[in-house]
C-alpha cells in the first residue's frame, strides 16, 4: 500500500474507533454497567439508566451512522479515493 | 361488523395488495431481482430492509418478552439495533466494494478456498434454519388466533402459506412488496400503541407516554407499574435485569455482532448502487427499524399494566389492595379476548384455590414477606398462564380497541413473519443451490436444475423448521436470539478478519469459524437438545444450566465469537501467509473508488 493509502486507512480506523467508543458508552455503559447508578436520575417519568437501555441508545445509534457517513465522505475526498 | 369477519377482510386486503404489487413489479421489469435493487431509492431500500429484518420475533414476540422481563428486555432493543452501527461501519461498505452476492462467495474468494466457502455455507445454514424455527413459532401464534385454531394447526397452515409465498412469490419485485409490508406492519404496530398511550397517559406519542404520568394521577406510569408488579411478587419492572449484569452484557453483544453477521441482512447491502449508498442505507434501515423498536418498550409496559388492570381492576388506577378477596375478577365474568385466546391454548386458567377468581402473581417469588401475604390471601399458586408471544397480538383486545385495529395487528404480524421467512428461505436456497451444489459438487449443473435444487432445499427447510417449531426451544424471540448467537460466533469474525486483517489466511479463518460454531452449538445443544430435539439435552455434562459464568445459551454467541478470533489468530501464526494477490485484493476492498456493478450473479 502506498503512503496515501496507509494514511487513508489510519484516518478511517481513527474515525471507527471514535464512533465505537460512543457506541459502547451509550449501550453497554449507560444502558447496562452504569444503569443502576443512573437510575437515581429521572428524565420525566423515566429512570435514566432504564431510558438509555430502552430508548436513548437507539437514538444515538442512528445519529452515529449518519455522522459516520458524513465524516467518511469527507475522508474519502480528502485522500481522493471517493467514487466518481 | 363481527370481529372475525373484519380480520378476514383486512388480512385478505393486505394479501391482495402484496400479490398485486408483486405482479405489477414483475410485469414492469424483467430484470433480475438483484439488479432491481440498485434502482430502488435509498429511503425505500431502507424500508424494504427493515421489513426483511423485522420478523415475527420483532413484531409478535419481542414486546411480550420485554413485558415479562422489564428493564432486562432492553437487551433485545440495544442488541438488535446496535448491530447496525457495526454493520454500517465494519462490513457493509467493504462487502459492497468487493462486489459479490453471497457471504460464502466472499469467504471463498477472500480466503482463496472452496473449503472455506463450504464451511461458511454450513454456518449460514445452521443460523438461518434456527432463525426460521423462531419464525414458524411466531407464524403458528398468528395463524392460530387469526383462524381460531390450536397453535399446532396454526403452524401447519403457516408452513403451507410460507411455502407458496416463498416459492411462487419469487425473487422479482420482492423489494416493492416489502415496502408495502413495512407500511402495513409499522401501522399495525404504532396505531394501537398510540391509542393505548392516549388511554393510559393522555400522551399520543408512545415513546413519551412511557415516560409520563397515568391519566388523572401524578405518579408516573413506570413508578406505578413498579409498585403493582412488586405487590404481585414480580421483580421491579425498571430494574429487573436478565440473569445478572454480565449475562445482559454478553447477551446484548451477541445480538449486536449476530446482526452484523446474519447472511440475509448482509445480502441487502450488496445490492445498493455505490459504497456511499451502502453506508447510508444502513442508516435509513435503522431509522425505520427504530420506529418500531422505540415503540416496543411502551407497548410492553402498557400491555403489562393493562393485563394487571384487567385481572385486578382497581389496583392500578384506584390503588386498591391487591390481596383483598374481591379485587381479582371472577373467571366466569372474564373479558371476551381471554375466551378467544383460550382456544389457541396459549392462555390458560386453572382454579388452584377453588374460589372461581383469577389469581395472577409470581408464585416463584423468593420474598418471604410476599409469600406470607399470598398465603394469607388464600392464594395457592399462579392460576393464569399467558404465553409471552401473544402479548402484542392480544394487546389491542386487552385495551378494548375497535375491531379494525385488532384486525390490522393480525395483518401486521402475518406480514412480518412472511416477509422474513421468505427472505431467509431465499438465503438458504441460494446457499444450497449456488454456493454448495454448483460451486462444489456439480459445477456443470444446468440453470433449471439449480433452480429446482433451490426450491427443494426451501421445502426441506420449511418441513424441518415446522417440525421443530411445534416444540420450539423457546419463545419466538428467544429462538431467534439463538440464531444470532450462531451467526455471531461463526460468520461475523471471519468476515471482519477478511477485511481488517490483510494477513489472515485460509487455515486461520476456517479453524476459527469451525471452532466458534462448534463451541456455541455445544453449549446451546446442552441446554436445548441436540439439533433442538427434545429429550437429547445434556446439560448435566457441562455442570448444570448456565454453568459458564451464569451465561444463558442465548447469550453465548459473543463468547463463541471471542473463541473464534483467538483460534483464528493462533492458527494464522502457525501457517503460511496468504498469497500476494489476496493481500492486494484486501487493499483494494478498503477504498471506495472503482466500485463497479456487482457481478457474480446466479
Amino acid at each position: 500500500m502506498d503512503d496515501g493509502g496507509k494514511a487513508y486507512w489510519s484516518a478511517t480506523l481513527g474515525l471507527l474507533a471514535k464512533i465505537l467508543v460512543v457506541w459502547f458508552l451509550v449501550s453497554f455503559g449507560a444502558g447496562i454497567l452504569f444503569a443502576p447508578a443512573l437510575n437515581g436520575i429521572h428524565l420525566g417519568g423515566y429512570p435514566l439508566g432504564f431510558w438509555f437501555a430502552q430508548q436513548g441508545s437507539m437514538y444515538v445509534f442512528i445519529a452515529l451512522i449518519f455522522y459516520y457517513r458524513k465524516k467518511m465522505g469527507e475522508i474519502d475526498r480528502q485522500f481522493d479515493v471517493h467514487e466518481e | 361488523m363481527e370481529l372475525q369477519t373484519t380480520i378476514y377482510l383486512v388480512v385478505g386486503a393486505t394479501f391482495a395488495l402484496y400479490i398485486g404489487i408483486a405482479l405489477w413489479a414483475r410485469a414492469g421489469s424483467t430484470s433480475e431481482f438483484y439488479a432491481a435493487g440498485g434502482q430502488v431509492p435509498p429511503v425505500m431500500n431502507g424500508m424494504a430492509t427493515a421489513a426483511d429484518w423485522m420478523s415475527a420475533a420483532s413484531f409478535i414476540s419481542m414486546a411480550g418478552l420485554i413485558s415479562n422481563m422489564g428493564y432486562g428486555g432492553g437487551l433485545f432493543l440495544m442488541g438488535w439495533t446496535g448491530g447496525y452501527v457495526l454493520l454500517a461501519m465494519l462490513l457493509a461498505p467493504y462487502l459492497r466494494k468487493f462486489g459479490k452476492f453471497t457471504v460464502p462467495q466472499f469467504i471463498g474468494d477472500r480466503f482463496y478456498s472452496k473449503t472455506a466457502s463450504t464451511v461458511a455455507v454450513v454456518c449460514l445454514l445452521t443460523a438461518s434454519l434456527t432463525y426460521i424455527i423462531g419464525q414458524m413459532t411466531g407464524v403458528g401464534v398468528a395463524f392460530s388466533r387469526f383462524l381460531g385454531v390450536s397453535s399446532e394447526t396454526g403452524i401447519y397452515i403457516g408452513q403451507a402459506i410460507v411455502f407458496l409465498y416463498a416459492v411462487f412469490g419469487g425473487m422479482k419485485g420482492i423489494t416493492y412488496t416489502q415496502v408495502a409490508q413495512y407500511i402495513v406492519l409499522i401501522a399495525a404496530y404504532i396505531i394501537p400503541a398510540v391509542f393505548i398511550s392516549i388511554q393510559l397517559t393522555g400522551n399520543p406519542i408512545p415513546q413519551l407516554g412511557l415516560g409520563s404520568s397515568l391519566s388523572g394521577h401524578d405518579i408516573s406510569l413506570l413508578a406505578t407499574l413498579d409498585k403493582v408488579v412488586t405487590d404481585l411478587g414480580f421483580p421491579k419492572y425498571t430494574t429487573s435485569d436478565a440473569g445478572g449484569m454480565l449475562n445482559m452484557f454478553v447477551y446484548t453483544l451477541s445480538l449486536m455482532i449476530g446482526t452484523a453477521g446474519l447472511p440475509h441482512v448482509i445480502m441487502r447491502f450488496f445490492t445498493v448502487p455505490t459504497v456511499a449508498a451502502a453506508r447510508s442505507s444502513a442508516g435509513w434501515a435503522l431509522v425505520f427499524i427504530a420506529l418500531l423498536y422505540t415503540t416496543a418498550p411502551a407497548v410492553a409496559a402498557m400491555a403489562r399494566t393493562n393485563l394487571i388492570r384487567t385481572i385486578t381492576p382497581g389496583v392500578v388506577m384506584e390503588n386498591k389492595d391487591p390481596y383483598a378477596a374481591d379485587s381479582q375478577i371472577v373467571y366466569d365474568e372474564r373479558p371476551d379476548w381471554m375466551k378467544r385466546w383460550e382456544k389457541t391454548g396459549l392462555l390458560k386458567w386453572e382454579d388452584k384455590n377453588g374460589d372461581g377468581r383469577i389469581q395472577y402473581y409470581n408464585d416463584k417469588s423468593k420474598s418471604e414477606a410476599f409469600k406470607a401475604k399470598a398465603a394469607e390471601a388464600g392464594w395457592k399458586g399462579n392460576e393464569l398462564t399467558v404465553n409471552a408471544d401473544i402479548i402484542v397480538l392480544a394487546n389491542p383486545e386487552i385495551a378494548l380497541l375497535p375491531n379494525w385495529v385488532i384486525a390490522l395487528v393480525a395483518a401486521g404480524g402475518l406480514a412480518a413473519a412472511l416477509s422474513t421467512a421468505a427472505g431467509l428461505l431465499m438465503a438458504i436456497s441460494a446457499a444450497v443451490s449456488h454456493d454448495l451444489i454448483k460451486n462444489v459438487f456439480v459445477p456443470d449443473i444446468s440453470e433449471k436444475n439449480e433452480l429446482l435444487a433451490g426450491k427443494i432445499s426451501m421445502a426441506v427447510a420449511i418441513v424441518i423448521s415446522g417440525y421443530l417449531g411445534l416444540n420450539p426451544p423457546g419463545f419466538a424471540a428467544g429462538t431467534v436470539a439463538l440464531a444470532f448467537g450462531i451467526a455471531a460466533s461463526s460468520l461475523f469474525p471471519a468476515i471482519m478478519m477478511g477485511i481488517f486483517s490483510k494477513k489472515m489466511n485460509k487455515e486461520g479463518a476456517m479453524c476459527g469459524m469451525l471452532a466458534g460454531l462448534f463451541i456455541t452449538l455445544f453449549y446451546v445443544f446442552a441446554h436445548k437438545g441436540i439439533f433442538f430435539i427434545k429429550g437429547t439435552e445434556y446439560v448435566d455434562l457441562i455442570g448444570g444450566p448456565n454453568s459458564f459464568f451464569g451465561i444463558t445459551p442465548e447469550a453465548f454467541g459473543a463468547i463463541g465469537a471471542l473463541f473464534n478470533f483467538i483460534v483464528a489468530f493462533v492458527v494464522d501464526k502457525m501457517t503460511p501467509e496468504p498469497p500476494e494477490h489476496i493481500q492486494a485484493m484486501v487493499e483494494a476492498v478498503r477504498i471506495p473508488r472503482g466500485s463497479g456493478a456487482v457481478h457474480g450473479a446466479h
